[in-house]
C-alpha cells in the first residue's frame, strides 16, 4: 500500500519483561480454555485465529489485499480431509500435505496475481479464486455440495487419542503456536523488514535493489501455506470439508476479521477472529441479520476505526507514553 | 460465567434426577434449517412453527411429556451445522434434531448424532445417502430424496408418453445423481435419453442450453437442477417459446414455494414429484390456513408438513419408552411402531431409516384454473408406498445387510 | 468432436446472438465499473447489489405503484442512482485520501448489508416479473424472443451514448480532465466534487438499467449481483480499465466466447472468462486496452 495507509502500521513491538509475562498468562490461560469454555468453539477460533494472522501477513505487513484466500484455506481442507478419509493416512500427514498443496496454488496463484498492482491485485485474486470454487464443485472427489463428510479422526502421529475433544484442542493449541511463531518470526526478520518497505514505499524499495516481485511471491506463498495449514486443520476438527470454505464468503470474513482485529499488528487478527466467530455463534439464530451486521461492522471499521481494536489499543497506550514522556521532558 | 453457568447447569441436573420420579419426562426439539438463504422460505420460520404444532396438537403435557423446540440457522454451511448440532447434545442438552435441508449439512449432522447417540429426524434434504450409504441406526429421513423424486416424475412421465429425453444437469454431485437415478427409470419403463448437457451452478443465463435441448427434439426436457437454477430455466424456457412448440418440461426437485416464485403464466403445464400438496384433504387443508395465518400468508411447502409428522411420530415413540435418552432405542422404537398422523396418512419407518409413505406426480396449473392464493396443482397419478421408494436392498445400507 | 462439427452454421449464429445477449449485461457493468474508476479510483463491489436494486426497484414500482416496465426503465435506475450518489457524499468521500482499498472494502461492507436487507424483506428464492414483450421472431435460424432482441439494442444505445459523451462532448473532456487533474480543474472553476458525485451516480444507474432489463428475463432475487460482479471484475481485468471503449468491446466479446463455450464444452461455461483473465495476465498484464498502471 502507499504511504498514506501509514496509520496502519503498528506502533513498535518488541521485547520486554512485560509482553514476556503477558505472553504466559496468556498461554496459561489458553491451556486452561478448554475445561471453561466449550472445546469445538475454542478450536474453531484457534482455526480462524491462524487464517486471520497468515491473511495479515500478506495484507498488514506486505500491503497485498488478496481476496481469494478462501481458495487456500478450503483447498486445503479438501486435499486433507481427502488424504485421510479416502487414502486412510493420519491426520498429521493429511494436514502437511493440505498445507503443501495450498504452498502450490499460493505460488501458482501468486506469479499471476502479483504482476497487477492495488486493486487489480485483489480483482485477480478474487477472480482466480471463484475459477477454483467451480473446480472444487466440478471435481468429483470433493463431493459437490455434499462435501466430503465423516473424516475420521485417527490418532495423531498413530499416538494420540483425538477423538476426546480435549486432546484434540492441545494439538489444534499446538499447530496454532507452531504457525504463529512462524508468522512472528518472518515478520521480526530481515525479510519483514523489506515487506514493510515495499509496503511503504515500492519504488524506493526498487531502487534500493530489492527484487520487490520476488519478495511479495514470497509473502504471498508463505501466507497461503498457512492459510492451508489452518484450514486442514479446521478439517480434521470438524470432520468435513465443504463448499462453504472455498466460496468467496469466506475470503470476506477473513479480511473482516483482520480488518475489525487490527491489521498489521500480531495480535490483531487473534482477536479479530475471536470477535467474529463468537459473533457468529450467537447470533446463528437472527438469521440474515448477521450479514447484514457483518457488513455494518465493515462499513464502521473502514469509516472510523480503521486500526481495528488493538490498533487503536496500541495506539491510545502509545499516545500516553509520548504525553508521559513531554510532561517528563518539560521542566 | 462461563462456569458458572455449568454449575449451574450440573445442579439442574441433580434436581432433576432427584425429582425424577414425579415430574414429566423432559424432551427438548432442536429446529435445524436454513433462515436466510436459499432453502428459509420452503423449511426455515415455517418448520419451527410446524414442530411446535406438533407438539401442541399431540397434547404432549397429558401424557407426561415435557417439550421444549428451540432452533438455529445453519446458513447452508457444514461446519456451522456441526457446530451447533454438537453444542445441542453436549450442552444444550438437545435430544432430537428435525429438518435441516442442504444435504451437506445433514450428511455432517447425521455422523454427529450418531456419535452422540441423540436422533436425527431429516426432512428437508434431499439425498438418499442418509438411507444408502451413510444410514444410521439414529437418523430417520422423512419426506423425500433424490430416489423417489426421478423414480416418480421419471416412470410417471415416460409411461404417460413422455418417452424422449433431454436433461439439463447442474454439474455437481447432486445433479449427477438425479441425472443418473432419473435415466435408469426412464430407460427401464422403455424410454430413451437423447442427449444431456451439464450446466455449471448458478448460471443465470440457460437460453444456449435451452436451445440444444430444444434441437434434440425429445419430447421430455427434464431438469436435474435445483433452486433459483430451476426457476431460471423454466421462466427462459417459457420466454423462447420451447414450451408452447410441444416440449414439456419435468422437474425434478420443485417445492410449492418455487411455483409461487415463478407465477403460474410461465410455470404452467409443468410435470413434477412431490410428497404432499396441502390441497388434498380436509386435513390438509385446515393445516394450511392455520399455517398461512400464522406465517404471513404463505402455505406449508412438503418439508414443513414432514416436520410436522416426523416430530409427531417422534413424539408417540418418546411417550411409549418413557425417556428421550437414548437415541437409538427412540429410533428403533419409531421403526416398531407404525407411522399414522393427519398429514401422511399411514407408513412405516423401514430398517434404513427410510419413511415410507405415497408420492404424488403433480401438473401445474393454468392460471385460469387457479382460484386462489397457493391453488397449484392438479394431481396426475399417485405413486403407491411401496413403489415410491428405493427397494431397501439396493441403497447398501449397512444396517439392511446385518440382519 | 463430432458435436463440434456436427453444429450447423445457423445453430452457431443463434448461439453467437446468445452470447451477445450476454455480453450486453457485461459490457453495460464493467462499462459502469469502468466509468466509477477513472475518476473516484475507486472499485465499486457494491455495483453487483445496486444492479440487484435496480431489479427490485422494478419490481416494487410495479407491486407498490402499478407503475409497468417502460416507466421502471427510467425511475428505476434514477432511484438507485440516487441512493448512490447519497452513499457517495456520506461514506464514499470520507475515504478519497487513503489507500484505494479502503473504497474496495467499504463497498463490498455496503455490498453485505443491501443484499442482507433484500434477503431479510423478501426471502432468498426471488420474484416473478413479467415480460414486457412477450412473443418472438423466427429468424429463420433460430426464434429470437422479441425482449431478448430489445436488451441488445437497449444497451448498444446505452453504450454508445456514454461512450460519446465521455470521449466527443465537452462534458465529457471536463471529465477526462478532472481524472488526470483534479486539482487543476477546481482552479478553472469547475465543481470537481460535485462531478464525482454524479459521475458515481451515473455508474451506479447504469448498473440499475442493467438490472431492470435483467428482471424480465432472469429472476428478481438478493443474490442476483453478488454472483455476477466477480465475472465482471473478471471482465474489467481482462480489458483493462483505461478506455471506455475497452470497456464495452470486451464485454461484449467476452459474452460471446462464453456463449460459444456453452455450445462446445458447456462444463466449463462458469469458469472461461477466469482462463481467459490468467491467460491475459500472462501475456499481457495491463489489460487488453489499459495502459501499465
Amino acid at each position: 500500500m502507499t504511504s498514506a495507509t501509514s496509520p496502519m502500521a503498528a506502533p513498535r513491538e518488541g521485547y520486554s519483561p512485560l509482553r514476556l509475562l503477558i505472553a504466559l498468562v496468556v498461554l496459561a490461560a489458553l491451556i486452561a480454555a478448554p475445561f471453561l469454555v466449550y472445546p469445538i468453539f475454542l478450536m474453531k477460533v484457534l482455526c480462524f485465529a491462524l487464517f486471520a494472522c497468515a491473511f495479515n501477513l500478506l495484507l498488514g505487513y506486505a500491503g497485498l489485499l488478496s481476496f481469494g484466500h478462501a481458495m487456500f484455506f478450503g483447498g486445503a481442507a479438501y486435499i486433507s480431509a481427502h488424504t485421510v478419509k479416502v487414502l486412510g493416512f493420519t491426520p498429521e500427514i493429511g494436514i502437511i500435505a493440505g498445507t503443501l498443496s495450498a504452498a502450490l496454488l499460493g505460488l501458482v496463484t501468486g506469479l499471476l496475481a502479483i504482476r497487477r498492482l492495488g486493486i487489480y491485485f485483489a480483482m485477480v485474486t478474487l477472480a482466480l479464486a471463484q475459477m477454483f470454487f467451480f473446480f472444487c464443485l466440478q471435481a468429483p472427489f470433493t463431493g459437490g455440495e455434499d462435501g466430503l463428510q465423516a473424516v475420521p479422526r485417527r490418532a495423531f502421529f498413530g499416538i494420540i487419542d483425538i477423538t476426546k475433544d480435549v486432546n484434540l484442542y492441545y494439538v489444534v493449541l499446538a499447530i496454532f503456536v507452531i504457525g504463529f511463531a512462524i508468522i512472528y518470526r518472518a515478520v521480526h526478520s530481515p525479510f519483514g523488514q523489506v515487506l514493510k518497505a515495499i509496503r511503504e514505499n515500492e519504488p524506493r524499495a526498487v531502487s534500493l535493489g530489492y527484487r520487490v516481485n520476488q519478495y511479495k511471491l514470497l509473502a504471498f506463498v508463505l501466507s497461503a501455506a498457512l492459510a492451508g495449514l489452518a484450514g486442514a486443520t479446521k478439517s480434521i476438527v470438524f470432520q468435513l470439508a465443504s463448499l462453504t470454505d472455498v466460496a468467496w464468503q469466506m475470503s470476506g470474513e477473513v479480511i473482516l476479521m483482520t480488518l475489525v482485529g487490527g491489521m498489521g499488528t500480531m495480535l490483531g487478527p487473534i482477536v479479530g477472529a475471536a470477535i467474529i466467530v463468537t459473533m457468529q455463534n450467537y447470533l446463528a439464530s437472527l438469521g440474515e441479520w448477521v450479514l447484514v451486521i457483518q457488513g455494518v461492522i465493515f462499513v464502521l471499521a473502514v469509516s472510523l476505526f480503521r486500526r481495528g481494536v488493538v490498533g487503536e489499543v496500541l495506539a491510545f497506550v502509545q499516545a500516553r507514553k509520548e504525553k508521559a514522556a513531554a510532561r517528563d521532558a518539560a521542566p | 460465567m462461563r462456569f458458572a453457568a455449568m454449575l449451574m447447569a450440573a445442579a439442574s441436573v441433580f434436581a432433576v434426577t432427584a425429582a425424577n420420579a414425579q415430574s414429566p419426562v423432559k424432551v427438548k426439539i432442536g429446529v435445524l434449517n436454513d433462515m436466510s438463504s436459499l432453502y428459509s422460505d420452503l423449511s426455515g420460520p415455517g418448520s419451527v412453527w410446524a414442530a411446535k404444532k406438533a407438539v401442541e396438537d399431540f397434547g404432549a403435557a397429558a401424557k407426561g411429556l415435557q417439550v421444549e423446540v428451540i432452533a438455529a440457522d445453519h446458513q447452508n454451511k457444514a461446519d456451522v451445522g456441526t457446530s451447533v448440532a454438537r453444542q445441542w447434545y453436549d450442552v444444550e442438552g438437545v435430544d432430537m434434531i428435525v429438518d435441516t435441508p442442504n444435504s451437506g449439512v445433514a450428511l455432517a449432522v447425521n455422523t454427529v448424532t450418531r456419535e452422540k447417540n441423540k436422533v436425527f429426524i431429516n426432512s428437508g434434504a434431499a439425498t438418499s445417502d442418509l438411507t444408502g450409504k451413510a444410514c444410521s441406526p439414529n437418523t430417520v429421513h422423512w419426506t423425500y430424496d433424490t430416489w423417489a423424486l426421478a423414480n416418480g416424475t421419471g416412470k410417471a412421465v415416460t409411461k404417460n408418453g413422455g418417452d424422449t429425453w433431454f436433461f439439463l444437469t447442474a454439474d455437481y454431485a447432486f445433479g449427477h445423481a438425479l441425472e443418473r437415478d432419473t435415466s435408469e427409470v426412464v430407460k427401464a419403463n422403455g424410454g430413451k435419453v437423447v442427449g444431456t448437457v451439464r450446466v455449471p451452478l448458478n448460471t443465470s443465463d440457460f437460453s444456449s442450453f435451452l436451445l440444444q435441448a430444444q434441437g434434440s427434439k425429445a419430447k421430455i426436457i427434464g431438469l436435474a437442477n435445483a433452486g433459483g437454477d430451476t426457476i431460471n430455466s423454466i421462466k427462459q424456457a417459457s420466454e423462447y417459446g420451447i414450451t408452447s412448440s410441444g416440449q414439456k418440461l419435468a422437474g425434478l426437485l420443485i417445492f410449492l414455494t418455487d411455483i409461487n416464485s415463478i407465477g403460474l403464466k410461465t410455470a404452467q403445464g409443468l410435470n413434477l414429484t412431490s410428497a404432499w400438496y396441502w390441497d388434498m384433504t380436509d386435513a390438509n387443508r385446515a393445516f394450511a390456513k392455520e399455517f398461512s395465518a400464522a406465517n404471513g400468508g404463505k402455505y406449508p411447502t412438503m418439508v414443513q408438513a414432514g416436520v410436522y409428522s416426523g416430530v409427531t411420530h417422534y413424539l408417540k415413540s418418546v411417550a411409549a419408552l418413557k425417556s428421550a435418552k437414548d437415541g437409538a432405542a427412540v429410533v428403533a422404537e419409531m421403526k416398531k411402531m407404525p407411522t399414522d398422523d393427519k398429514l401422511f396418512g399411514k407408513g412405516e419407518v423401514r430398517a434404513d431409516g427410510r419413511q415410507i409413505h405415497p408420492m404424488f406426480l403433480f401438473e401445474v396449473k393454468k392460471p385460469s384454473e387457479s382460484k386462489g392464493p397457493y391453488d397449484f396443482y392438479t394431481l396426475k397419478a399417485t405413486i403407491p408406498a411401496n413403489e415410491a421408494f428405493r427397494p431397501i436392498g439396493e441403497g447398501d445400507c449397512p444396517l439392511v445387510k446385518k440382519t | 468432436m463430432f458435436e463440434l462439427l456436427g453444429i450447423s452454421p445457423p445453430a452457431l449464429f443463434g448461439q453467437l446472438l446468445l452470447g451477445l445477449i450476454n455480453g450486453a449485461f457485461y459490457a453495460m457493468l464493467s462499462l459502469g465499473l469502468a466509468v466509477i474508476f477513472g475518476l473516484l479510483n475507486v472499485i465499486n463491489f457494491t455495483h453487483g447489489a445496486q444492479y440487484m436494486m435496480g431489479a427490485f426497484g422494478a419490481w416494487m414500482l410495479l407491486n407498490y405503484a402499478g407503475i409497468p416496465f417502460w416507466g421502471a426503465l427510467i425511475l428505476s435506475p434514477i432511484v438507485v442512482a440516487a441512493i448512490g450518489m447519497v452513499i457517495e457524499r456520506t461514506l464514499l468521500r470520507r475515504l478519497y485520501h487513503l489507500d484505494h482499498l479502503y473504497g474496495l472494502l467499504l463497498t463490498f461492507g455496503l455490498a453485505l448489508i443491501i443484499e442482507g436487507l433484500f434477503r431479510r424483506q423478501y426471502g432468498a428464492s426471488g420474484l416473478p416479473y413479467n415480460n414486457p414483450l412477450p412473443g418472438g421472431t423466427n429468424l429463420g435460424f433460430m426464434f429470437l424472443p422479441n425482449y431478448r432482441g430489445f436488451i441488445v439494442v437497449a444497451s448498444l444505445v446505452v453504450c454508445f451514448a456514454t461512450w460519446f459523451v465521455i470521449e466527443r462532448t465537452k462534458l465529457g473532456s471536463y471529465l477526462r480532465a478532472a481524472t488526470e487533474k483534479p486539482d487543476l480543474v477546481q482552479a478553472f472553476g469547475i465543481d470537481v466534487p460535485r462531478m464525482i458525485t454524479l459521475t458515481y451516480g451515473f455508474g451506479v444507474g447504469l448498473a440499475a438499467l442493467a438490472g431492470v432489463l435483467a428482471a424480465p428475463a432472469y429472476q428478481v432475487s438478493p443474490t442476483m449481483g453478488s454472483n455476477l460482479i466477480i465475472v465482471v471484475f473478471a471482465v474489467v481485468v481482462i480489458g483493462g480499465m483505461g478506455s471506455i471503449m475497452g470497456a464495452i468491446v470486451t464485454g461484449f466479446g467476452l459474452g460471446v466466447v462464453e456463449g460459444l463455450t456453452k455450445v462446445f464444452y458447456p462444463e466449463a461455461s462458469s469458469t472461461v472468462i477466469f482462463v481467459i483473465m490468467a491467460i491475459v495476465l500472462m501475456v499481457k498484464p495491463a489489460g487488453l486496452f489499459g495502459t501499465a498502471k
